[in-house]
């Protein structure tokens, strides 16, 4: 388990726009310790989010994507007081789900 | 004799040593996230990975708009934005065409959610970003050099 994201949701006239910070180390695997050893890649490959529970983006990542992931995207429809949630696995099977309601 | 013994030795443990890595790195998290797109995540060129997309020859489209800086200090975080005006836009990348793999993520987009993507990515050199996008069941792209003064892949 990761640490918590920080999920912001906020609804505008119909649209409702998400906006993801994701705790994770995103090692791409080509990168070396001080020792010269090769630090293994570890990052996440799968993310999906929900409205309600509608899927309303799924993402597959490469190891390129940055430390710390950020993610916005829109979805139209979401109310105020909906739930939105996000989960995430990594290539070491680990997977964290948080949730926000709309604002 | 004893070279032989050695030779036997040294193949008996290659072959273990494959089989571990088989079940640690291949087979176990391929069956957890069947749906991960190795073959496009692992291709290095640009042709590679739009061949392993199914998108062998994107259209270059004005309506796809690849956002980001024109240049980045820090290749390690680089702001980088997918929109498209297009119509039933499914699925959108983000490809970084000198990066040691090109593809950096996909996303795939359900109705009613808008072709209009924001997320960071990490930038080995000065490079063309390229966004994929599939509309309709046909693919367009468009590019945006971003200049990268320090890289982010390791270095």
């Amino acid at each position: 388990m990761g640490n918590p994201m920080k999920i912001r949701a906020a609804s505008k006239d119909g649209i409702t726009e998400v906006k993801v910070l994701i705790s994770h180390e995103m090692e791409t695997g080509q990168r070396k310790d001080s020792a010269g050893a090769i630090v293994p890649a570890w990052f996440i490959k799968e993310l999906t989010a929900k409205h309600n529970d509608k899927v309303v983006l799924s993402s597959e990542f490469g190891s390129s994507v940055s430390k710390n992931p950020y993610l916005a995207f829109k979805f139209k429809g979401g109310a105020k007081g909906d739930k939105v949630s996000v989960s995430w696995t990594d290539n070491k099977g680990d997977s964290r789900t948080d949730e926000a309601t709309i604002a | 004799m004893n070279n032989q013994r050695r030779n036997v030795l040294k193949t008996g443990s290659g072959a273990a040593l494959l089989s571990v890595l088989a079940a640690a790195g291949i087979i176990a998290p391929g069956m957890a996230l069947a749906e991960w797109n190795k073959t496009a995540f692992d291709a290095k060129s640009m042709a590679d990975t739009l061949k392993a997309l199914g998108a062998a020859a994107p259209a270059e489209s004005k309506d796809v708009q690849v956002t980001g800086p024109d240049i980045a200090e820090n290749g390690a975080v680089v702001p980088v934005g997918v929109t498209s005006t297009l119509p039933n836009v499914t699925m959108v990348a983000i490809l970084i065409e000198k990066n040691p793999n090109a593809l950096s993520a996909s996303f795939n987009l359900p109705a009613g959610t808008e072709a209009n993507v924001q997320t960071r990515v990490k930038m080995g050199q000065t490079s063309n970003v390229y966004a994929l996008v599939k509309s309709d069941g046909k693919f367009y792209m468009a590019n945006k050099e971003i200049k990268v003064t320090l890289g982010g892949c390791g270095g």
